[in-house]
Order: C-alpha cells, then structure tokens, then sequence
C-alpha cells in the first residue's frame, strides 16, 4: 500500500514537471502586455484576454505561416509516402539486376547527416530559382531512405500467392501495386505518415536556409522571427507557440499508437 | 518477373516504380553530400568564382578558435544531456511499466513535448528562464536560492539548453526503455524474487543486463542527435551570450548563411559527418564486446 502511494505520488510529480510548463505557456498567452511581468506569477491569469491572439494575426501573417506548414507538410508526407511505397514495391516484389546495390545506396544516405547536405542543396535551389519559393520547401524532401526502408520491410511480409493469380489473371504491377499490396501496408504507411508529417510540421533547419520573406516561411521559422520583433511581447510569442502546437498535439492524440510505434522504432524524431 | 512479359517492357516497369524515390535521392542527396567533399576543397563566397585551395579550409580549421570552441561546446552538451536524459527516460519508464492506474494520461503529459516542434518548446523555455520573470528563477527564490541570468550568463546558458533538452526528450527515451523493458520476460524476475533477491538486487542482477541492447540503441541514438543540436541553441541564445552555446551545427550555418563562406562551412560539416561516421562504426564494434542478449 505504501508503496502504490509513493509510486503514485512520484508519478504525478513527474507528469506535473511536464504539464507545467506547457500551461504556463498558454497561461502567459492568455495575460495581457501587464499582467505577463506580475510578481509573484500567477497561472491562472486574472483578467484572461485573447488580446495577443489577435494581435498575432493582425500584426504579424501569422494565419499565411500557419497555411504555409499545412500546405508544406501535407506535400511532403503525401509525396514521401507515395516515392517510398513505390521504391518499396520495386524492392521487395521485384527482380532486377543490382537490386542489392541500390539499396545499399538508399540504407548509406540514412547515415549521413543532413546538416552535410544543406550547403550544397541550397546551391543547387539558388541556381534553380527556387529560393524562397514552394518547390524549394518541398521537392528536395519528397523522398525518404528511411520510409522505403520501412515499407519494403513491411512488404516483403506479404505472401506472393495474392500477385500471382493477379498476373495470372492479366494485371500488370500497376494494378497488382495499387489494387492488391498497397492497400495491405496501412499500418505501417500510417507509421510512416505520422512520422513525415510530424518531421516536416516541426523541421526548422532547412525553412530557415530557404525561405527569405515572411510570405514563404512556415510556422517555426516564423516562430523564430516573432520572437526577434516581438522581444519582450512574451503573451504574443507564447500565442505563436500554442497555434503550432495545437495541431501536431491533436494529430498525435487522434494516432498515438503509430506515433509511439513509429518514433520507438525509427530512432528518428524532429 | 511475370510470366510473358519481355525482358524490356520489366525494366521499364521497375523503373517506373523505382525512379520517383531514386531521382530524388541521387539530385537532393546523393549529388549534395558528394559536392560536399568537393566545395570543402574550394575557397567560394556565392559570387564570384570558386577558388580551388585544396586543404586550405581544413588547415585554417584547425587553427581557427571558434570552430574548437564549438566542438567544445558541442561535447559538454553531449556530455550533460545523454547521461541525464538515459536517467529521466529509464526512471519514467521504470515508473510506466510499474502496474498501476492511470499510466495512459501519464505517457501522453511526457509525449507532448516529443512531438512538439524545437522552435516552441525552445521558445517556451526562453521565457521560464528569464531571470526576472521568469517562472524557474519565482520557484528556486521560493526556496532561497537566487537563481541566475541562465540564458545570459556565459556560465549557465549551455546547462539551461541541456535541461530544456531533457524535457523535451524525456518521453522520448522513456518509451524507447518501455519497450526494452517490455522484452524482459516475467519470468526471470519471479525467478529472482523465489531466490530471495531485493528489488534493488532484481533492478542490477536481472533488469539492467537484460536492457543493454536498449540501453546501447538508445545511447547510440542519442549521440548521433545530440552532435546534430541546433534548433534549440539558435533559438535560446544563438549561440551567445559571447559564443558560450556556440556548437557545430551553428558554426556551419553562420559560416554558409551568414558569411559566405561555402568552403568553409563544407569542411566543418564534414567533420559532423566524420565524428557520426565514427560513432557508426565504434557501434558495431562495441556492440559485441558488452551487451548481454536474452
């Protein structure tokens, strides 16, 4: 009995040092330009206002950032997802010539940091126009060593008697892919999808190198900008933190299963 | 191959399904790591024409201050994060794993900030350090002790980007050790709990050794994202205050982005590539040499 109690009492201890902070921020979001320096802090604000939410979208565009990481992160996890499922599909499902060799390629790009790349890529978007720009955000990361990875494993589970009679009957990979194996690898292109979407909803390093203007940038970057503009506007800069939240959080409750799956079984996070 | 179908026309076919994730992978990946090592060998400013130097980035590396201070800096946040983050994540996991109530709320109140973006999290702990206002300097002068300017303070800045490092990653290791710790088979502890083994005796005999394949993954990990750190550090102190947080991966960006020097920037990056290559390596070499299989 004492030792549920004490286990318990640890616990919540715990939990309430990772809660805390999280509703000081949307506390402090809900303060007005006052109330922010109050001694001694109070967590429940005295006069809550939605003034610095609203201030945030009339000052600064925070509504076209927020569109900007919907848009970006839905191209890249569609596009991931579509690149590695058919990358997979060759790997797994077919026969051809340096098979081994290629993905062998695919498995070493994993161990390179993507910091190694940043310099070279962001001169080959320059020279394409593409700084600053859509295409620059999104093509260069439509495809996933890691997602052909884990499907190709997922798909090689996969009896091949369900191909056979296909073909047998007619079909061509086309039809076998799209109508037969794709449609039996949900659980892990669920996997995959939480994976890209949280990757690319959070991924700060590369929206910052190539996006210049607050028209283009996605929400962390212009996170980032919020706080040099905004320096002591910290009920702004904490409404800014809570919009980009909100929907990773709401994505992550609705799927948590995958997200705990896939995040203990990458080894990959933001 | 399907029976009928020409040797040509199942090229063709592979291909097709082939060529979406290669075409990126070679133009967006391959192309850029490979002119990594070449741009290293060239002095290039965006403008004018790339100058051939040979190894001149790399010999100016080795006498240049801030880049060994960024390695330096980069190791002391290894070196403070990865024990402290093995400990909180095995503690929560331990805690998780024991059967009791509401174990579900409590996995989701530490995965919360797992799934969080670096830019708020890093934000949100900006303001808990402020020294004048901010909620951690409140608590700790509650119980009389005077808290210091944290993220201004040469001394204190690297230890704040830790802890916010070890909230945020907390969850993270922790069901990485749930799931190591949901391998270890009931039996084997019974089995010491009939021989008259403590708690504490049945955690270091049984549970410990048979974690050591998760606790090496996880370490293994953790130091090839920790050596990445970035958005954090650029958020709370961007580097300062005077270089104190200064790290590998901020040294690569002020060197490319800001000043211009894509040579330059490529050789440190190489180095980030050369110490995650080695940890690769070491890993599997060290792998056999300790880690106890079931």
């Amino acid at each position: 009995m004492f030792k549920k109690i004490s286990l318990y009492i640890l616990m919540t201890l715990a939990a309430l040092s990772m809660i805390i902070p999280l509703l000081w921020m949307v506390s402090t979001s809900l303060k007005n330009n006052q109330l922010v320096f109050q001694m001694p802090p109070r967590m429940i604000p005295e006069d809550p206002t939605l003034d610095s939410y609203h201030k945030l979208f009339d000052l600064f565009p925070m509504m076209r950032m927020l569109m900007n990481s919907i848009l970006v992160s839905i191209v890249i996890t569609g596009g991931q997802i579509a690149t590695s499922l058919m990358a997979a599909y060759a790997f797994a499902r077919m026969s051809f010539k340096g098979k081994d060799a290629v993905f062998l390629v695919f498995l070493a790009t994993m161990m390179v940091p993507f910091q190694v790349t940043i310099i070279p890529l962001f001169v080959l978007m320059r020279s394409f126009g593409w700084l600053n720009s859509y295409p620059g955000l999104t093509v260069p990361l439509l495809h996933t060593a890691f997602g052909v990875f884990l499907l190709r494993q997922a798909l090689m589970t996969i009896p091949h008697e369900l191909e056979e009679s296909a073909f047998m009957d007619g079909a061509n990979h086309w039809q076998v892919f799209s109508r037969i194996i794709a449609p039996l690898t949900k659980a892990s292109v669920a996997t995959l999808l939480v994976l890209s979407f949280m990757a690319s909803w959070n991924s700060f390093l590369w929206p910052l190198i190539v996006t210049r203007s607050d028209d283009m940038m996605t929400l962390p970057v212009g996170l980032s900008v919020l706080r040099g503009r905004y320096e002591t506007k910290w009920n702004m800069v904490m409404a800014g933190g809570v919009i980009s939240i909100i929907p990773i959080v709401v994505v992550f409750l609705f799927s948590q299963k995958h997200f705990i799956q896939g995040i203990s079984r990458s080894g990959i996070k933001n | 191959m399907i029976v009928g179908e020409s040797r040509t026309k199942h090229s063709l076919w592979v291909l097709f399904f082939l060529l979406p994730a290669s075409a990126g992978l070679i133009l967006f990946t391959v192309l850029p790591i490979v002119s990594s090592f070449i741009l290293s060998l060239f002095s290039w400013d965006l403008l004018g024409i790339p100058e051939f130097v040979l190894l001149e980035n790399f010999k100016r590396l080795s006498g240049d201050q801030k880049f060994w201070k960024s390695l330096v800096h980069t190791l002391s946040f290894v070196g403070g994060y990865i024990p402290a983050v093995l400990v909180t994540g095995l503690l929560t996991a331990l805690l998780m794993n024991s059967k009791i109530k509401g174990r579900g709320a409590f996995r989701t109140a530490f995965f919360i900030p797992v799934v969080t973006s670096w830019i708020a999290v890093a934000l949100l702990w900006t303001w808990l350090f402020n020294p004048k206002f901010g909620l951690i300097n409140y608590i700790l002068a509650l119980v009389g002790i005077n808290g210091p300017a944290w993220l201004y303070d040469p001394k204190w800045a690297m230890t704040a980007v830790i802890i916010t490092s070890v909230w945020k990653d907390t969850g993270y290791v922790m069901m990485l050790f749930l799931a190591g710790l949901q391998d270890i088979p009931a039996s084997l502890l019974e089995a010491a709990s009939i021989d008259g083994a403590s708690g504490i005796k049945r955690f270091t005999a049984v549970t410990l050794p048979l974690l050591s394949p998760t606790t090496f993954f996880i370490l293994v990990i953790s130091l090839i994202n920790s050596f990445q750190v970035f958005d954090q550090v650029w958020v709370m102190t961007g580097g300062g205050p005077s270089g104190a947080t200064s790290v590998l991966v901020e040294q690569i960006y002020k060197n490319a982005f800001r000043y211009n020097n894509m040579g330059y920037a490529s050789a440190i990056s190489l180095i980030l590539f050369l110490i995650i290559l080695i940890i690769t390596v070491l890993q599997s070499r060290v792998q056999k040499l300790w880690v106890h299989y079931v």
